[in-house]
């Protein structure tokens, strides 16, 4: 047999460029998809610089000015811009921080929940038979719950707080991604490069992780978008319900659960943090759309 | 189709073994002792702790304890209340009708809007309608309804007056319940004006708990449409020159609401996940205010089997809307 000469995928890859740059031409098709982008940047960076952004640290309290509107309403100042809350606090700078928080939670459960979704689908699609039955059970069994009860249930285990939180959201987020890698595998596995693979003495491990796992990557980048969106609900939803965030940690959720009593006297403590969770939930929810019409014309919305 | 439904309920066998795993190890995962956790605060004497212990087999062996608590849920004895001191399933029985009621009427909420929005924007795709339903359908999904929520009372409540802000009913109005559902009791008592205000009770909460669920019906419902509407078969229908409402209502309808339908299903957990925090807001006495206020409380033998009834429930309709989707699609019957 002659000897094939296999060119390096080395970096600067012409192949890799042109890649990238379709991508942009398909996502930039999209104009929702760049506003979200844009505002996702911008959420990113005012979490990043709150310090700097913000007028004031959030948990300081001027006992002059409980429950003051905001600037343009009569009654408020420049001052606080967005108002104070029921002790005090700016709620523009707690917006910022709180910033900082949600997308901290985004991405902690999208890891987790990538990572072991990854490893379950994996093993399930992989190697079938007992193991696949038995993930893909427990995986089922944990779909059988409505999400945000699970969640309560783990936090009420493992104890309130953001950190629980997370975990337990992870949790629960986790099958969507076990399910679809699964898919995925099944459908590459018996494709003629894997088979290749395996006769050039591919252990199962190089097989899985180098060979197979990059081709399902277009379906888990759109479904870590839409994970992260629903994280950042999730989380706020805990928050509201006293089993998040505790107070006085500036998370939205938490925030609006401080603010619920006071809703028929000051509409801006409850407006502000609500409208932030939105915007951002909205912001990721479009860049999600957008990668999916850029990454996966299967999947493309017409 | 017989064999079908014996098929899918084989398949659920070990989900339903799982879930009533899952409530078990519920009470024993809790931090702590569990009969101290769930004796709250108060704490118990000694003695009474002996008591308890034995009165929930906690000195038994860990399978033997398993295999206890099957045989009592399946004999329906979900156990007592710690706060109130009833019957669980006498609890649960007052309520559900509460959060079925009102997931009803969230669910034609949803549909009667999300579904016609679907079509014609399909049929106007690209059209300005198209966009800004889209958009707004966007918007929905992307929805913290417990803000979305706050948000109608500032404004229906308490700017405008037109709605109550929580509860079902007004107080002056008391009868005995006949179905639990409060809108067909009034009916039944001929209370017209208690009808009403069952009705403004009603509305907030509905809107607020189908928003999610008329996004997501709009954009399935569209998308459905759009991939139906170049099929052959549609293109057949119209050059045989029939009227573009009977391609579209009759030809198109048809087949594009398959998937809908199963959104539809799917929606159910979404549903009972949103009404935690629709009765949350509303004070709505329903299963979803029931366990929020039970974690709270720590009554968790109310959690516990609230936590195994509603999975029973999602497991149910999940089963009917399979079978459902069978009746209505013969491809997947015969796979």
């Amino acid at each position: 047999m002659s000897q094939t000469e296999i060119a390096p995928m080395a970096a600067g890859n012409p192949d890799r460029l042109t890649g990238l740059k379709t991508f942009w031409h398909y996502f930039s098709v999209n104009r929702g998809a760049v506003i979200g982008l844009f505002v996702f940047i911008l959420l990113v960076l005012a979490a990043l610089f709150a310090p700097l952004l913000a007028p004031y640290a959030p948990d300081v309290q001027d006992k002059t000015a409980f429950l003051r509107p905001p600037a343009w309403q009569d009654g408020g100042s420049a001052q606080y811009l967005l108002g104070t809350d029921p002790v005090g606090r700016d709620i523009l700078s707690r917006l910022l921080y709180g910033a900082r928080f949600s997308l901290l939670i985004g991405a902690v459960v999208v890891t987790l929940a990538l990572t072991g979704g990854i490893t379950l689908g994996l093993l399930a699609g992989y190697f079938r038979g007992w193991v696949d039955v038995a993930i893909m059970r427990v995986m089922d069994l944990i779909l059988a719950f409505p999400s945000l009860l699970l969640a309560l249930v783990l936090v009420t285990i493992l104890g309130p707080g953001l950190f629980n939180a997370m975990l337990a959201i992870a949790l629960v987020l986790q099958p969507h991604f076990a399910r679809l890698v699964r898919a995925a595998v099944m459908a590459e596995k018996s494709r003629e490069y894997v088979v290749a693979a395996k006769v050039a003495g591919a252990g199962h491990l190089r097989l899985m992780l180098a060979t197979i796992l990059p081709n399902c990557l277009a379906p888990l980048i759109v479904q870590g978008t839409l994970s992260f969106s629903n994280a950042i609900l999730e989380a706020a939803a805990l928050g509201f319900l006293g089993l998040g965030a505790q107070p006085p940690t500036p998370e939205w959720g938490t925030m609006l659960a401080t603010a619920r009593e006071f809703i028929l006297r000051a509409w801006w403590v409850v407006t502000f943090p609500g409208l932030a969770i939105l915007i951002t939930v909205l912001a990721i929810n479009l860049v999600g759309d957008g990668l999916r019409d850029a990454l996966d014309p299967k999947l493309r919305r017409s | 189709m017989l064999r079908y439904l014996l098929n899918k309920i084989a398949l659920l066998i070990p989900t339903l073994v799982g879930i009533t795993i899952c409530a078990f190890a519920f009470v024993r995962l809790l931090p702590g002792d569990p009969i101290l956790a769930m004796a709250g605060e108060h704490g118990v004497a000694p003695a009474r702790y002996e008591e308890l212990k034995q009165q929930f087999g906690f000195d038994l062996p860990i399978w033997e304890q398993y295999a206890r608590y099957v045989g009592e849920v399946a004999t329906g004895d979900f156990g007592v209340s710690i706060s109130s001191k009833r019957p669980v399933i006498e609890e649960f029985k007052t309520l559900f009708p509460a959060t079925l009621e009102l997931s009803f009427f969230a669910m034609v909420f949803a549909m009667m809007l999300g579904i016609p929005a679907g079509i014609f924007a399909a049929v106007k795709r690209g059209s300005w309608f198209d966009q800004s339903l889209m958009g707004t359908a966007l918007v929905g999904y992307s929805m913290p309804i417990f803000w979305w929520g706050l948000l109608l009372i500032i404004f229906f409540s308490g700017y405008l007056g037109w709605t109550p802000v929580n509860g079902r009913i007004d107080l002056q109005y008391f009868f005995k319940p006949i179905t639990g559902f409060m809108t067909i009791d009034t009916l039944i008592y001929g209370k017209w004006a208690a009808f009403r205000s069952v009705l403004r009770h009603l509305v907030l909460p509905t809107i607020v708990l189908g928003t999610i669920p008329l996004a997501v019906i709009a954009r399935q419902t569209r998308s459905a449409m759009l991939e139906v509407l170049s099929e052959d078969y549609v293109r057949t229908a119209r050059a045989k020159g029939l009227s573009s409402a009977r391609v579209i209502g009759v030809h198109a309808l048809r087949n594009a609401l398959i998937p809908v339908v199963t959104t539809i299903g799917l929606q159910v957990s979404t549903l009972l996940a949103g009404a935690i925090l629709t009765e949350t807001i509303f004070s709505w006495p329903g299963i979803g205010r029931w366990m929020v206020e039970s974690i709270s409380k720590r009554d968790y033998v109310v959690v516990q089997s609230g936590l195994l009834l509603i999975a029973l429930i999602v497991m149910a309709v999940n089963l009917i809307v399979d079978v459902l989707y069978a009746v209505i699609n013969p491809r997947i019957r015969a796979a």
